[in-house]
C-alpha cells in the first residue's frame, strides 16, 4: 500500500509538472490556425477541437491521480521578473481549486468546440473562430493555473483579448464591432484595478504569490489590505460584469452563441469570481471591503434579474441571467471561506446549466434563424428535443429539488442567512426572481403559437443568418413560414451531455465538494445529506414556486400588442448603465480629447502655421535653431576656438571641484 | 626627481601649439602646431610615467605617436586635395561646410 501511494504520488508530480503543456497546446493550435489561413479551412476545426480535447483528457487524468493523493503541486518553469527582492515566477499551481477550474474550462470548452463545428458549418470564418477559441482556452488555463497575481494578469489579459476578438467575430457588422470595443474598453478599466493591486503588492507586500500575500499584507499593516481588496474588486467587477461595469456583457451577445456559452456564461465571466476566491484571505484582513463585495453581489443579483425580466432578445435575457447568477457567486465569495466553497459549487453548476441554456438558444437560432422573443414562441411542437434540453437547464437554474442549481443555491442562501438574515432574504428573493424570469423565457419560447407569422418588421438583430443584413432580412423575417432547420449531430451531442450534467451535477458534487475544497480555504464547509431539507430549503422552494406562478400569470395576460411596443426606458438597456457611461465617461473623454486637439493645433502645430503665426512649436524651434546656426559658420579656426574654450571651461570646473 | 621643469616645458609647448592652431591661417602650419600640442602631451605623459615609476605613460606616448603618424597621412591627403581644388592653403578659404 505504501509503495502504491508512493507510485501514485510520483505519478501525480510527474503529470502535474507537465501542466504547462495544457497551456502550450491550445496556444500552438491557435497559432497554427491563425497563421495557416485558408490552407487549414478543411481540417482546422477538428484541430481546434483536439486542442481542447487533449487538455481535457489531461485534466481528467490529473484529477484522478489527485483523488488518491490530493496534494497541491507547484511547478516553476522559470523566473519571469526579478525586481529587487520581489521575484515573479512562471509557476503553475495545481491544487484542489485549480483542477476544478481546469475540468470546467476544458470540459465545457470541448463541448462548445464540438458544437461550434456544426453551428458555424456554413460560415467562412469557422477556422478563425476556432483559432480564437483555442487562444481563449490557453489564456484561461494560464489564468487558473497561475500561482501568483502577476502570471494571472497575463492570462487575464489573454482572455480579455480572446473575448474581444470573439465578440467582434462578425466584425463586418457594426453592432458586433462596437460591442467588442465596448467590452475591451470596460475591461481595461478593470485591468487598472488589477494592476493597482499588483503594484501595491509589489511595494508593500514584496510578493505576488497567492500563498504568501495574506501573511505579507498582514505584516505590512495599515490600510494596504483594504486597498488591495478594493483594487481586486474593481478588477473582478469588470471581468465578471458586476454592477458599475456590467453593461458590456449584454452587448457581448453580438458574438457567436457558442462563444457566449463558453466565454460569457460558463468561464470567462467567472474569472473575476476566481480572483475573489484566490483572494479570500486578503478580504479576511479587510472586513469592510468584504462587505462591499457582498453588496455588489446582491446589487448585481437584482439588476441582472431585472434585465433578464425586461429584455426581449433570447440571448440578452440569458446574459442578464448570467449577470444575476454571477452576482450570487460574488455574494458567496464575499461571505468568507465557507461562502467561497459554495461559490465554487454554484460556479461549477452554473457553468454547466448556463452553457446548456446558451447552446439551446443557439440551436433555436440555428433552427429558425433569429432570436427575438417577439417573433419566437410555440417551439414546443417544432423543436421537442431542443425543448427537452432547455427544460433541463431551466429546471436546474430555478433550483428544482435534486437538480444541480438547487444544491448550489441552497448552500449560498444558508451561508448568507448565517451571515445576516437580511442577506439571506436577498438571496431568497433572488431565487424567486430567477424562477420568474426563466419561466417567462420558457413560456415565451415554447408555449402558444409561433409569433413570426404576425410580425412584419424588418429590424433584425438576429444571431447569425444576417451577416449580410440587407439581403437576408427580407426573406427570413418577412416570410410567414419559417423553415425549420434540423439540428446537426455535432450540436445535439453537447446538448445531451450538458443537459444530463445539469440534472445530476449538484447531486454528485454535494458533500464531496465541501471536503475536497477544505484544504484550499482551510475550512470545512457544512455539508448536508442530499435528502436533508430544513426550513430554509422549503422556503426557497416556496419562493421559487411563487416566482414561477407570477411568470405564468404574467404570460396569460400578455397580449400581442406587448411584443410590438418598445422596451420602456427604465428597462433599456440594462437600467441606464449605458446612459451613465455615455454621459459620465464617454462625453467628458471626448471633450478632453477635443480640448487637447485644440491646444495642439493652436499652440503647437497647425497646418496654417506660417499664415497666422500661431504655431508655437514651429516658432520656438525655428528661433532656437536660428541662434544655434550662427555658430556653424564654416571657419575652422572658430571651431578650434570653441573647442579650446570648452576644454578650458571643463578644466576650470574640475579644478574648482577639486579645490572645493 | 622634480617634474616641474618638464611640466612647464610641456605646458609652454602646448600653449605654443594651441596659439598656432588658433592664429595661423596656413593649413600646413596649423597641422604642425597640432603636432606640437600632441608632443607636449607626450612629454607630460612620459614625465608622470617617470615620477610614478610605471610604464603606462610611456605606453600611452607610443600610442599617441602611432596615431599621430596615421593622422598625418590622412591630414596631409586632405590638405593636398583642398590645395588642388582651391589653389590655396589658407584655412579661411575653405569654409564651404557651413549652414
Amino acid at each position: 500500500m505504501g509503495m502504491n501511494m508512493l507510485l501514485l504520488e510520483s505519478g501525480f508530480t510527474r503529470w502535474a509538472g507537465a501542466s504547462w503543456l495544457v497551456i502550450a497546446l491550445p496556444l500552438l493550435v491557435a497559432a497554427v490556425l491563425l497563421s495557416a489561413g485558408a490552407l487549414s479551412d478543411s481540417w482546422g476545426h477538428w484541430l481546434g477541437v483536439a486542442g481542447i480535447a487533449v487538455p481535457f483528457c489531461y485534466s481528467i487524468l490529473l484529477f484522478c491521480l489527485m483523488l488518491s493523493a490530493p496534494e497541491p503541486f507547484t511547478s516553476t518553469l522559470y523566473t519571469w521578473l526579478s525586481l529587487g527582492t520581489v521575484k515573479v515566477g512562471v509557476s503553475l499551481l495545481v491544487d484542489q481549486l485549480s483542477i476544478l477550474f481546469l475540468l470546467l474550462v476544458t470540459g465545457v470548452g470541448m463541448l462548445v468546440a464540438v458544437y461550434t463545428v456544426g453551428y458555424l458549418a456554413h460560415d467562412a470564418g469557422r477556422r478563425r473562430c476556432f483559432g480564437y477559441i483555442n487562444l481563449f482556452i490557453a489564456a484561461m488555463l494560464l489564468l487558473v493555473l497561475a500561482d501568483n497575481y502577476g502570471l494571472l494578469f497575463l492570462g487575464w489579459e489573454g482572455v480579455g483579448l480572446a473575448s474581444y476578438l470573439l465578440i467582434g467575430f462578425w466584425q463586418e457588422r457594426n453592432a458586433a464591432a462596437l460591442a467588442a470595443k465596448k467590452a475591451f474598453l470596460m475591461n481595461r478599466v478593470a485591468d487598472l484595478g488589477l494592476l493597482t493591486a499588483i503594484a501595491v503588492l509589489f511595494t508593500q507586500a514584496g510578493t505576488l504569490r497567492f500563498s504568501a500575500v495574506p501573511a505579507a499584507l498582514q505584516e505590512a499593516g495599515g490600510p494596504w489590505a483594504g486597498i488591495v481588496g478594493v483594487a481586486l474588486l474593481l478588477a473582478a467587477c469588470g471581468k465578471s460584469a458586476q454592477v458599475p461595469l456590467q453593461s458590456w456583457l449584454l452587448d457581448a451577445m453580438e458574438g457567436p452563441t457558442p462563444v457566449s456559452a463558453l466565454i460569457h456564461a460558463a468561464t470567462m465571466v467567472t474569472a473575476g469570481v476566481y480572483l475573489m476566491l484566490r483572494s479570500v484571505p486578503v478580504y479576511e484582513l479587510a472586513p469592510t471591503v468584504r462587505v462591499v463585495v457582498v453588496l455588489i453581489g446582491v446589487l448585481t443579483l437584482f439588476l441582472g434579474a431585472w434585465i433578464a425580466m425586461t429584455e426581449r432578445n433570447l440571448k440578452r435575457v440569458l446574459a442578464g441571467s448570467t449577470m444575476s447568477q454571477v452576482g450570487y457567486l460574488m455574494l458567496a465569495a464575499g461571505l468568507g471561506p465557507v461562502g467561497a466553497v459554495f461559490a465554487v459549487f454554484h460556479l461549477l453548476t452554473h457553468g454547466v446549466f448556463k452553457a446548456d441554456l446558451f447552446l439551446t438558444a443557439g440551436a433555436i437560432t440555428e433552427a429558425v434563424g433569429f432570436n427575438e422573443l417577439r417573433k419566437l414562441g410555440g417551439l414546443l411542437k417544432l423543436l421537442p428535443w431542443t425543448f427537452a434540453a432547455f427544460t433541463c437547464g431551466y429546471l436546474a437554474i430555478i433550483g428544482v429539488p435534486f437538480l444541480s442549481g438547487f444544491y448550489s443555491k441552497e448552500h449560498i442562501i444558508a451561508a448568507a442567512w448565517a451571515d445576516s438574515p437580511l442577506l439571506g432574504v436577498c438571496a431568497l428573493l433572488g431565487v424567486g426572481l430567477t424562477a420568474c424570469y426563466m419561466t417567462r423565457l420558457l413560456l415565451l419560447l415554447f408555449a402558444g403559437k409561433p409569433r413570426w407569422q404576425d410580425t412584419y418588421d424588418t429590424d433584425s438583430t438576429s444571431d447569425k443568418h444576417d451577416t449580410d443584413d440587407t439581403a437576408d432580412t427580407e426573406d427570413t423575417n418577412t416570410a410567414a413560414d419559417v423553415e425549420i432547420r434540423r439540428t446537426p449531430a455535432s450540436m445535439a451531442f453537447p446538448l445531451v451531455v450538458l443537459s444530463l450534467l445539469a440534472l445530476v451535477g449538484g447531486l454528485a458534487l454535494n458533500g464531496w465538494l465541501q471536503s475536497w475544497l477544505a484544504p484550499v480555504f482551510s475550512v470545512t464547509a457544512p455539508a448536508t445529506n442530499w435528502l436533508h431539507f430544513d426550513w430554509l430549503s422549503y422556503t426557497a422552494i416556496g419562493v421559487m414556486l411563487v416566482g414561477v406562478l407570477v411568470a405564468v400569470v404574467w404570460y396569460r395576460k400578455v397580449t400581442p400588442a406587448w411584443f410590438e411596443e418598445p422596451v420602456p426606458a427604465i428597462a433599456s438597456p440594462g437600467l441606464y448603465a449605458d446612459i451613465i457611461m455615455e454621459r459620465g465617461i464617454v462625453a467628458p473623454s471626448v471633450r478632453l480629447t477635443s480640448g487637447v486637439t485644440w491646444l495642439e493645433q493652436r499652440g503647437l502645430d497647425s497646418d496654417a502655421a506660417d499664415a497666422d503665426g500661431t504655431d508655437g512649436l514651429w516658432l520656438g524651434l525655428n528661433g532656437v535653431s536660428a541662434l544655434v546656426l550662427r555658430l556653424q559658420n564654416g571657419s575652422v579656426r572658430t571651431y578650434a576656438l570653441l573647442c579650446s574654450i570648452g576644454v578650458v571651461v571643463v578644466l576650470a570646473l574640475m579644478l574648482f571641484w577639486v579645490w572645493m | 626627481m622634480s617634474p616641474n621643469a618638464y611640466l612647464i616645458v610641456s605646458a609652454v609647448l602646448f600653449c605654443v601649439g594651441l596659439s598656432g592652431v588658433l592664429l595661423r591661417r596656413n593649413a600646413l602650419v596649423v597641422f604642425m602646431s597640432v603636432e606640437v600640442m600632441l608632443n607636449a602631451a607626450n612629454l607630460a605623459l612620459v614625465t608622470f610615467s617617470k615620477v610614478h615609476s610605471v610604464l603606462d605613460g610611456q605606453v600611452a606616448a607610443f600610442f599617441t605617436m602611432v596615431v599621430a603618424a596615421a593622422e598625418v597621412v590622412v591630414g596631409l591627403a586632405i590638405i593636398i586635395t583642398i590645395f588642388r581644388s582651391k589653389a590655396s592653403l589658407s584655412l579661411d578659404d575653405a569654409r564651404r561646410l557651413r549652414h
